[in-house]
């Protein structure tokens, strides 16, 4: 069971880098919505401080939905998906290789440039510091959270508008607690600690439901 | 759809039903042994798929069957077809005169509040679309284990008709509740648990009705979208909570709660009339959007079948 976990990560990770990688997409994604928000806003530094932890969240959030769509409908589309299914691997250990090799293309690079793009919206360097552990310990949740919505859509000819009609509302509790994290971190009543401790079972009970939902959702989708 | 199949062999009685032995060309993967007796020759197919329960009544044979619950007669389509048909015009007429009632008991008989005045009658509206919004969420979690653990064609069809209602009463509660905001908290629209945590619970209905459209085929989709929705029920109990949870400007339970309700015997029964009509309402579009949904997916059936058989003619 580990050997073919480690076989499909490895096998997804060299896709992820050959196939003209999605994760390098989501990050330019990251970079220019990021870039957008002074232009909508205003190059007000004191305002985009403020907000800068909003603004990098919900970019990470839109860039984690880069690439979704794409995380088993590609396995489906070349028939890959079909052996995975006849394989003697539990389903689960399949999207849980496969989540892991998504959120190590796209949310592990969001979680490593947020501190350069943080500098874009004057965050200061406490505030970084929060923002990019939530970044690492949230993106975790919205990944297998999509990976439920990838599983369902994977069938589906246009399913990336639909994956994220269907996943968004399940994100929001974990785009409340992490903005609400880095927050706590500029200064606050709260201490840092509440809602980080919060995010992170919302990311290990993300990884039970995601797990199991996304597994589900490709065996009965055959 | 019924068919009748000539020359039922008794040894066929005990095998497992599967849709390759027990297809004909033309019913596609739908088709499933409904009745059969041992050494009869001949069997009934419905385009539905019967649960794994009447599956082994019918391998004891039809004697058995007959003797079984009242819930599995009504696992078969037909059967629910005729029990809805009789029951619906009753529940129809009963959900008209209370809503009547309710409406005439608030209008004439309920008070106007001392500090909300004649605003508080939105409530009467208000509070029983949000029941009605949660009441609906858990009949489509449930349905959706039917589907899920049982493979029940009832199931798949109830999920799919409650789904556009549920969505319909969390509209309304959001929309009365946005109209009764604005007198007394002095907005229409607030960002707290109670009101957001509903927007959500709408968001997840419009994803389900969406998910329901985009799969063509009645089955798969029953299935993808009973693991959306069992996702989704995680937000049932946090709309329920989210008053107590957290300290919200939406007030705590009221009618609902340890120690009786904290509202006036006045208020309350008009309320609660308002409720039970609601209620029936609410059933009464639910069986009648199930009768509809199975009409449809025989209709799908006729189609394919009449397309299959001007297909083989063609040839």
């Amino acid at each position: 069971m580990i050997r073919s976990f480690r076989a499909l990560l490895i096998r997804d990770l060299k896709l992820a880098a050959r196939v003209g990688g999605s994760g390098m997409m989501g990050l330019v994604f990251f970079l220019a919505i990021v870039t957008l928000m002074p232009f909508a806003l205003g190059p007000d530094l004191n305002l985009l401080s403020r907000i800068g932890p909003a603004i990098l969240w919900i970019a990470a959030l839109l860039a984690t939905l880069i690439g979704l769509d794409r995380l088993f409908q590609a396995d489906q589309e070349d028939g890959s998906l079909d052996l995975l299914r006849l394989a003697p691997v539990p389903m689960e250990v399949v999207v849980v290789a496969k989540v892991t090799a998504h959120w190590l293309v796209t949310g592990l690079p969001l979680a490593i440039a947020a501190p350069f793009l943080g500098l874009l919206v004057a965050l200061s360097p406490e505030a970084i510091g929060a923002m990019v552990a939530t970044l690492l310990v949230g993106t975790p949740a919205l990944t297998f959270v999509g990976a439920v919505g990838a599983a369902l859509t994977a069938s589906l000819r246009r399913g990336g508008l639909i994956l994220a009609i269907l996943v968004l509302p399940f994100m929001i509790p974990t785009l409340i607690f992490g903005v609400s994290a880095a927050n706590a971190a500029l200064g606050g009543t709260v201490p840092f600690a509440t809602p980080f401790l919060i995010l992170v079972a919302l990311s290990l009970f993300a990884a039970v439901v995601g797990t199991v939902g996304a597994a589900a959702a490709l065996r009965s989708g055959e | 759809m019924v068919r009748m199949i000539r020359s039922f062999p008794r040894r066929m009685i005990g095998q497992p039903f599967r849709r390759t032995r027990w297809n004909t060309r033309g019913a596609t993967s739908e088709c499933r042994i409904v009745e059969g007796s041992p050494g009869c020759d001949a069997l009934r197919l419905s385009e539905i798929v019967i649960q794994p329960v009447a599956i082994r009544a019918l391998q004891a044979g039809l004697e058995t069957a007959k003797s079984t619950s009242m819930i599995l007669d009504l696992a078969n389509p037909t059967r629910f077809m005729s029990f809805s048909g009789r029951l619906l015009p009753w529940l129809i007429g009963a959900s008209v005169v209370l809503l009547g009632i309710g409406l005439a008991m608030v209008w004439f008989v309920a008070p106007a509040d001392y500090q909300q005045g004649e605003t508080v009658k939105i409530m009467y509206l208000h509070v029983p679309a949000a029941w009605l919004s949660l009441f609906f969420y858990v009949t489509m979690a449930a349905s959706a284990l039917g589907t899920l653990v049982w493979r029940h064609p009832l199931a798949d069809v109830s999920q799919k008709a409650a789904a556009p209602i549920g969505a319909a009463f969390t509209l309304i509660c959001l929309v009365t509740g946005s109209l009764w905001g604005k007198p007394m908290w002095g907005t229409y629209w607030q960002w707290d648990a109670r009101l957001t945590s509903m927007l959500v619970m709408f968001l997840i209905y419009a994803g389900i009705l969406a998910l329901w459209r985009a799969i063509e085929e009645p089955n798969r989709a029953a299935r993808a979208v009973s693991i959306l929705t069992l996702v989704g029920a995680v937000n049932v109990p946090i709309v329920k909570f989210s008053v107590d949870w957290w300290n919200t400007l939406h007030q705590p339970a009221s009618v609902f709660r340890l120690g009786g309700p904290t509202i006036h015997s006045s208020m309350l029964v008009p309320l609660l009339v308002m409720a039970v009509a609601f209620t029936l309402i609410g059933v009464s579009l639910h069986l009648s959007g199930m009768r509809t949904e199975i009409l449809r997916r025989r209709v799908r059936t006729l189609t394919i079948l009449e397309a299959e058989r001007l297909d083989a003619q063609a040839a």
